[in-house]
């Protein structure tokens, strides 16, 4: 059964597959309004999320399908200790595909090999987010019209932030994609980020402190929130909390044609004024989410029936 | 010191000095009824010292175990006296069951009955991840 776990489980063709379909439904939403009627839908989310959870509910209504499930732990069989092998069995027999959220790192990995439904990680823990990433292609795709010979800047926590290191991943696998990682020292990418995924890829990289004097070189600008839990001392967060503050300001050296990108939620990272520039996507991003989810449910779907 | 040749039964040669007794306890050695040798640095050419094992019965092995402790060593099989079968053992791209996740995030944490594992992913480094949360292992 085929499932969606990592962002590596699809192939850069499968990747373009989706991205067509998901094209085409922004083309003609409504020749897509009953593909999954008569489909079920179980949203399982062990933890809670606002934009995910109701992302994938939006693409399966829109699919023409029905959505069943949680939104909390409290609110399932795990409040009574029930496995996630057991759980996501029994709902095997209730729905026909399964997105799943989790606080625990490879929980809808488990969960794939008990199924007997596609398995759709919505997020677990700190760990993977492949839908994230998907969304941020269709972005890319749409803003730049491909995915070579682009830089793509990506700034804050580097460290921890899951979001970057499947971008990382799937953006490495595309020719002349050149990484500039800007982070506080505290906060910069992880070693095996840089030995195990874009040394092998051969991507060109380089590292820095300072947003503005790499600003001009960008045409993707990525930005991820510095989380004062990070730090191990209150002072070096205050130090550090506003450096990545995007405004306008710093944005006088940027390309007209830039992409500013964020996954959201936001804390103060990019200053309110920043939204109506026309180079603000991270809005984009949300929308465009909810279309590579309706591409990737019907994916599935139809694997799992052929 | 002489430890004489054996009839039938297994050698494990070019174990890393100072590993044997780590592999005698993982495999159970001490719990057969065969005669078991296990010699510490002998003297190697290649390695300098390394440490032998010798099995006076032939016994199932998990080379995955033995090949994630000690990639370098040579297993030998012998029956009547003879080599029959000579394997050198490298690192196994999967262990199963073996080590455990040590990440209190990850699902092996909680859920029960699952087996830990882990697929090699850096051969030259050693590296091994945990499928389930990609944490490394800790040697």
């Amino acid at each position: 059964m085929r499932s969606l776990i990592d962002i590596k489980d699809l192939s850069v063709q499968e990747i373009g597959e989706l991205i067509a379909v998901a094209e085409d439904i922004i083309a003609d939403p409504e020749k897509y309004a009953h593909k999954c009627a008569g489909k079920k839908l179980a949203t399982l989310f062990f933890e809670p999320s606002t934009r995910t959870r109701l992302s994938f509910e939006a693409a399966m209504y829109e699919l023409g399908g029905h959505v069943i499930g949680f939104s909390s732990a409290q609110n399932s069989s795990t409040a009574k200790g029930e496995s996630v092998s057991d759980t996501v069995r029994t709902v095997s027999c209730y729905a026909d595909i399964i997105a799943m959220r989790h606080p625990k790192e490879g929980a809808p990995l488990v969960a794939s090999r008990r199924a007997s439904v596609p398995i759709i990680n919505a997020g677990d823990g700190g760990h993977n987010h492949p839908t994230q990433t998907l969304a941020d292609l269709l972005t890319i795709h749409r803003e730049k019209g491909g995915f070579e010979n682009l830089t793509i800047g990506l700034c804050g926590d580097l460290k921890f932030g899951r979001t970057v290191h499947s971008l990382i991943t799937a953006m490495s696998r595309y020719g002349g994609v050149r990484f500039v990682m800007i982070s506080p020292e505290e906060l910069c990418v992880p070693e095996y980020i840089k030995t195990e995924i874009l040394d092998p890829a051969g991507s060109p990289y380089t590292e820095c402190r300072e947003l503005e004097p790499v600003m001009e070189q960008l045409d993707i600008l990525y930005m991820t929130r510095v989380q004062r839990e990070r730090f191990f001392n209150e002072a070096d967060y205050i130090r550090l909390k506003d450096t990545y503050v995007l405004t306008e300001d710093k944005l006088r050296n940027a390309k007209q044609d830039l992409c500013i990108m964020h996954p959201l939620p936001r804390v103060n990272e990019i200053s309110v004024s920043v939204d109506d520039d026309p180079r603000a996507c991270y809005f984009k991003q949300v929308l465009y989410g909810k279309y590579i989810r309706m591409a990737l449910i019907l994916k599935l779907l139809q694997e799992a029936k052929a | 010191m002489i430890i004489g040749q054996i009839k039938d039964g297994i050698v494990l040669d070019h174990i890393t000095a100072g590993k044997g007794m780590e592999i005698y306890k993982i495999l159970g050695l001490g719990e057969l009824d065969c005669t078991v040798a296990m010699i510490k640095n002998a003297d190697s050419p290649k390695m300098g010292k390394k440490d032998i094992i010798k099995v006076g019965k032939v016994i199932d092995l998990n080379l995955d175990i033995l090949g994630y402790i000690d990639p370098g060593i040579t297993v030998n099989i012998i029956r009547d006296g003879e080599r029959i079968k000579r394997e050198k053992l490298s690192l196994p791209e999967r262990i199963t069951g073996v080590i455990r996740c040590k990440n209190p995030r990850c699902i092996t944490s909680v859920e029960q009955e699952l087996e830990h594992e882990f697929v090699l992913t850096d051969r030259e480094k050693g590296v091994y991840r945990c499928v389930y949360c990609e944490a490394k292992a800790k040697r």
